[in-house]
């Protein structure tokens, strides 16, 4: 019966991570319409993309190969069980332990790999600036990703992601300078890493600064379909990180009974979404960054990073 | 009153935070921007600190702070760039990813250092000091890494920042010391204002490399 | 006869295997033959170091009547000898079996045949003296046979000068080691080492000792800036051989590191650590900067070795502060990691080798910007050569993950360290790891990328075939265990645990399997966790129903066409993306600073007629800063000292006097 209701709740946060994906996207697209004073589609339009994209026959480049088609499988499914280790509504779950904050973004490192590889395979020039690029971005999100994970661990002293949910939410903290600190790194991080602007632009075609798209460009039918999701997943994910890590109110612990866990659940919808909106309202806010200018901005995120473990030596006394 | 000591001490946090973001800016106006959030930020620090210390005459020193150091300064600052038509990008002697990394490491010896002297103190009164000690030393770094006389400029009002922010930090400073700083800086200021506009006058340029060719030192 | 003994037999039998690999003709029986015997041979080694490994006894030793009269030869197995053992005689096994097939290519049997097998023997004996006498003997063959190896194709003359450079480099290192021996000895001069482990809290420097260490092992190792011989000497040599060296020889090294600094010299202070950790985070980080800019598929290769070895190193250094500092449990994560990466990177390195040398078999190709779309051509190969891309690139559920996992966990602990200096130092030279392991796949995407996928950039890459059997199958093992190691490292840390014990006197506590039977647990059940079985199982599941999914609710239909490339493909393969493009972002980021990289763009005027052209000048501040001045002072030396050989018998006979003089003068004043 335990082992059920164990089941039942990770299970649960599977499908509730891919069942919002589109949702999250779509509320990004249309605040952003919205803050530019236009209708937009409406938000559950990434659902009909997808539908759409799946009932569409699937073109593969002539010399595209068996790496190029079981890629998008592989993205998805990396992306999706990092998805779910995260907590999300839950602090707990049962399987949380099996992989750490460390462990989560180096699943996420499994997909980016194979999704640069793909960009690669079909051997046309604007997969491989995507390709390089992306890689490039990554290998200078990650020490900073390492400092957020730093402090986490000091804090909390593991770095498994539930035990530092329930630490930050028991409010023993207070507000400290260096949780402040890396929440900022941590944004950086995120736009970084889902490819928003200004690292990114995720709504451009037929541009020499696309980083993402241009790796997925070769893409059709099914197989893009699989890649969109997969990219919903993983802001899905950040959002989620972002909110355990630096808003885990209202959160269930895994003893709690359903009403609890419903309240945790409305609760993550509701924060999720605000962070969706306020991610599309900063998005319009700012101008698309040159390639170049976005090492400067991760290593100022590199920079909040080694603050906040530094000031956290201080404030927690030698 | 603990979540008070927890406010003033994010509010220090972010003096230090925007004396890095001075150091990252590229653009004149940027920098100037920079500034003006940077000396709001230290207001409303004192301002706290006068709150949660119990002591009034800090308010009056958030005051100053926010009308010369938000106000007056920068707006002069402002009309000084567009009256000389200053070229508007920064040029830095090393990189800006240099520069950020020996901030940090300043920032660590600030650390460091205060470690050790405030032993006795409580926990935030150090973290204060510690702040306070890289936000000086920043200025300095602004000063010796930018070839601009606007940017030393702000350079160093950045630097007296710090000072403002370290003798907030150490409770009973009289507020005597305060005004003579505060008054010192402003003639400071004055100095460095009529210095720019003779340079300007006699060498065309307040770029310091073109400056040095007078000085002898390069033929 | 106990394991021991069974172990030193194979030495002389693979002496003997070199004895008749002089005799060998160009035929295939003759290749198989004594490459499958030194195969077999590393593989009955490597049982015997599993056995030694599980094997619940004290250390054996034994006396022979070998070497000096006064002292004999010593040797000794303990449970850090037998986990080297398995090291050496799996990469040797590995590289033996590739060698069935690829070896056959080589033109020249009597060049490589008879030292193939001596430079396995030399590597293991190295293992099992515990004498310094000896200990220098077999690490000199060790030296003397690889770098025989590297000259197999001595008419080429960049390989006599990475030859030349890396038997300065050699002689350099055993130098330092013969010196540190000197150090531990003392005045006692007893080199056994016994009497160093007895020594060992006595009056002896021991940062002199670590620097020796760091100088000696290190430049075998490959630590900055002593690498610089690493890249040119390892790709020279013969594709299996390449991987001996790096897979397996540098290991030979951080073994010596490992046995002078925690056994031989026991009493570790945490300042020692400092000097380590910041070498190996400087060596991690410039290694991997370093392989991205080569083009050359195996000097790529050899810098990533330079690269895992500082990752190495940064276990070993964390473990010294842990250790120093009485912290157990940091300390033995840290050595279990370290020794695990050991391990790790003897496979995937030797993997990633091999393949390319089935590549340059194939295509006659070491450039990789002349390679590409290969992965139509050599499915296989290229399947094995992406497990050890993904291994190496520290990615999950594979194994490279798990050491460097481990390595950050240990970091996570260092704030409890009571220095203030390594407080601030290690989360620092992490990120210097993250910056690595990232950079690294970052590497990978480019090496894979560009060698396997796109299209073929030459001929030769066009008609390329997949290899042989035995090529496969050796990469076939090394790529399952990659694997396996990656889903079940508890059972590999768990074996682990007495090396750990002997290193830092502690272990950690073997796997019970409190919340499921393959999770890591290093610091118990409340600590961090990682479990690659079932991030594994979960992936499985996630993409069957994916799979299942798509093919439920999608159209099924799949076309061939044209690639879109934004509808201007290009047919020529020339307007793919290169290696060098690749890396021009990271190129400008990192290596405008760090190597000078400066880029040349000479673009003609419209109505000219010249060509435009691109270059790109790098300079290798190693070898700028340190081997360069350093070769010229040598230089300069011997030009000074070249008048001693046109002197007199008179004038010689007085040098020889003097000599002699000098010494008396310093006996007397010793004695």
């Amino acid at each position: 019966m335990e082992l059920m209701h164990d089941l039942l709740l990770q299970g649960w946060q599977m499908v509730l991570v891919v069942l919002i994906a589109p949702w999250i996207t779509g509320v990004v697209r249309k605040t952003k319409a919205r803050m530019l004073r236009k209708q937009g589609p409406s938000v559950l339009q990434p659902y009909r993309d997808l539908r759409r994209l799946l009932s569409k026959e699937t073109l593969l480049a002539e010399n595209a190969s068996w790496l190029f088609r079981v890629a998008p499988y592989l993205i998805v499914s990396a992306t999706w069980v990092a998805a779910t280790l995260v907590p999300t509504f839950a602090t707990g779950l049962p399987f949380s332990w099996v992989a750490d904050l460390l462990a989560i973004v180096a699943i996420l490192a499994t997909a980016r790999f194979f999704l640069a590889l793909a960009g690669m395979d079909v051997g046309t020039s604007f997969g491989g600036i995507g390709s390089s690029r992306e890689m490039m971005i990554a290998s200078l999100a990650e020490p900073a990703m390492l400092f957020i994970v730093f402090t986490m661990a000091i804090l909390a002293g593991t770095t498994r992601l539930s035990t530092i949910a329930s630490v930050m939410a028991s409010g023993t903290m207070g507000i400290r300078v260096s949780i402040g600190l890396s929440l900022f790194a941590m944004l950086i991080v995120a736009l970084a890493e889902n490819a928003r602007i200004p690292v990114d632009n995720p709504a451009t075609h037929l541009e020499l600064t696309m980083v993402h798209e241009a790796m997925v460009l070769e893409y059709t039918g099914r197989h893009l379909a699989m890649i969109e999701i997969a990219a919903s997943i993983k802001l899905v994910l950040f959002l989620s990180l972002i909110s355990c890590l630096f808003f885990p109110l209202g959160m269930a612990q895994r003893e709690d009974g359903w009403l609890a866990m419903g309240i945790g659940l409305v609760a993550y919808l509701l924060k999720i979404n605000a962070l969706a909106c306020l991610l599309a309202i900063g998005e319009s806010v700012m101008a698309k960054m040159r390639v170049f200018r976005v090492a400067e901005l991760l290593s100022i995120a590199m920079l909040f990073g080694v603050l906040a473990v530094f000031l956290l030596f201080l404030s927690r006394g030698m | 009153m603990a979540y008070g000591y927890d406010i003033s001490h994010l509010l220090s946090a972010s003096v230090l935070v925007f004396s890095f973001l001075l150091l990252f800016q590229g653009r004149m106006f940027g920098l100037l921007n920079m500034f003006v959030m940077q000396a709001v930020c230290l207001s409303l620090t004192v301002a706290s600190q006068a709150h949660f210390q119990n002591a009034p005459h800090l308010y009056v020193t958030a005051a100053i702070a926010l009308f010369f150091k938000a106000g007056i300064i920068p707006y002069s600052l402002r009309r000084i760039i567009i009256r000389l038509g200053i070229y508007r990008d920064i040029e830095t002697i090393f990189g800006v990813g240099l520069t950020l990394v020996v901030g940090v490491a300043l920032t660590c010896l600030a650390i460091m250092t205060v470690m050790p002297l405030a032993h006795a103190q409580e926990l935030s009164a150090r973290e204060d000091l510690a702040f306070a000690l890289s936000v000086i030393l920043m200025g300095m770094l602004m000063m010796i890494t930018r070839k601009n006389a606007i940017s030393q400029i702000v350079g160093f009002m950045s630097l007296e920042n710090g000072l403002v922010l370290a003798a907030t930090g150490v409770r009973g400073m009289p507020l005597v010391v305060e005004f003579s700083v505060a008054f010192s800086i402003l003639i400071a200021f004055f100095v460095f204002g009529l210095f720019v506009f003779r340079i300007r006058e006699s060498f065309d340029s307040v770029e310091i490399h073109v400056m040095e060719q007078y000085r002898g030192e390069k033929q | 006869m106990n394991l021991l003994e069974i172990f030193l037999w194979m030495i002389p039998l693979l002496l003997l295997i070199g004895g008749v690999g002089l005799l060998a003709h160009k035929t295939a029986t003759w290749y198989r033959g004594v490459y499958g015997a030194t195969g077999l041979v590393c593989l009955f080694g490597l049982v015997v170091g599993v056995a030694g490994l599980v094997a619940e006894q004290p250390p054996l030793e034994l006396v022979l009547p070998l070497g000096l009269p006064w002292s004999h030869a010593h040797f000794r197995l303990d449970h850090l000898t037998a986990f080297f053992m398995v090291v050496v005689n799996l990469g040797g096994a590995a590289a033996s079996l590739f060698a069935m097939g690829y070896g056959l290519h080589e033109p020249h049997p009597r060049r490589i045949l008879p030292l193939y097998p001596c430079f396995l023997a030399a590597m293991n004996l190295v293992l099992v003296v515990d004498d310094a006498y000896s200990f220098l003997l077999a690490w000199e063959c060790m030296s003397l046979t690889s770098w025989g190896l590297v000259l197999v194709e001595h008419r080429i003359a960049s390989n006599r000068q990475a030859a030349f450079l890396y038997l300065s480099m050699a002689g350099f290192g055993t130098m330092m080691l013969l010196f540190l021996f000197g150090v531990l000895a003392g005045q006692a001069g007893d080199f056994s080492f016994a009497a160093f482990r007895l020594n060992s809290a006595g009056n002896v420097n021991g940062f002199l000792v670590l620097f020796l260490v760091l100088l000696g092992a290190g430049s075998k190792a490959g630590l900055f800036p002593l690498h610089v011989w690493l890249p040119l000497a390892h790709p020279a040599a013969p594709s299996h051989v390449s991987a001996l060296m790096s897979g397996v020889m540098t290991k030979v090294a951080v073994y010596a590191a490992l046995r002078i600094i925690f056994d031989l010299n026991a009493h570790v202070q945490w300042q020692w650590s400092v000097p380590v950790l910041i070498i190996a985070g400087i060596t991690a980080f410039i290694g991997v900067l370093y392989a991205i800019m080569q083009h050359d598929i195996k000097r790529l290769l050899a810098y990533h070795t330079v690269e895992n070895i500082g990752i190495i190193f940064l276990g070993i250094g964390l473990a010294m502060a842990f250790r120093a500092n009485h912290q157990f449990v940091g300390a033995s994560v840290a050595i279990t990691a370290a020794l695990l990466h050991t391990l790790n990177h003897s496979l995937f390195k030797s993997l990633l080798f091999l393949g390319s040398g089935a590549v340059l078999h194939a295509t006659g190709e070491r450039d990789i910007e002349k390679l590409g779309g290969l992965i139509h051509r050599m499915p296989v190969t290229a399947f094995f050569f992406l497990v050890g891309s993904a291994a190496i690139s520290a990615l999950p559920p594979l194994n490279g993950f798990v050491s460097e996992w481990l390595i950050f966990q240990a970091m996570m602990v260092s704030p409890h360290l009571p220095q203030p200096l390594m407080k601030f130092l290690i989360p620092c030279v992490g990120a210097l790891l993250a910056l690595a392991a990232a950079l690294a796949a970052a590497c990978f995407v480019k090496a894979f990328g560009v060698t396997f996928l796109g299209r073929p950039r030459s001929p030769q890459a066009a008609q390329a075939v997949e290899t042989d059997g035995f090529s496969l199958s050796a990469m076939a093992v090394l790529a399952t265990l990659c694997i396996l190691i990656g889903i079940f490292p508890v059972t590999v840390v768990d074996l682990l645990q007495p090396v750990s014990q002997l290193l830092v006197g502690v272990h950690l506590p073997p796997h019970s399997g409190e919340l499921a039977p393959f999770t890591l647990l290093p610091f118990g059940s409340e600590g961090s966790s990682y479990d690659g079985f079932l991030i594994m199982l979960f992936m499985l599941v996630a993409s069957t129903l994916t799979a299942w999914s798509v093919k439920r609710f999608a159209c099924g239909v799949t076309k061939r066409g044209d690639a879109w490339d934004c509808g201007q493909p290009d047919p020529s393969p020339m307007t793919q993306y290169t290696a060098g493009s690749f890396s021009q972002p990271i190129r400008r980021v990192f290596g405008s600073v760090w190597f000078y990289a400066r880029e040349k763009v000479d673009m003609p005027l419209p109505g000219e007629t010249r060509a435009a052209s691109f270059k790109v000048t790098m300079l290798d501040p190693a070898w700028e800063g340190l081997i360069a001045p350093l070769g010229q002072g040598i230089g300069w030396l011997s030009e000074r000292f070249n008048v001693l050989h046109f002197l007199s018998i008179r004038q010689y006979l007085f040098l020889v006097f003097t000599t002699l003089i000098l010494f008396l003068l310093m006996v007397a004043q010793w004695s």
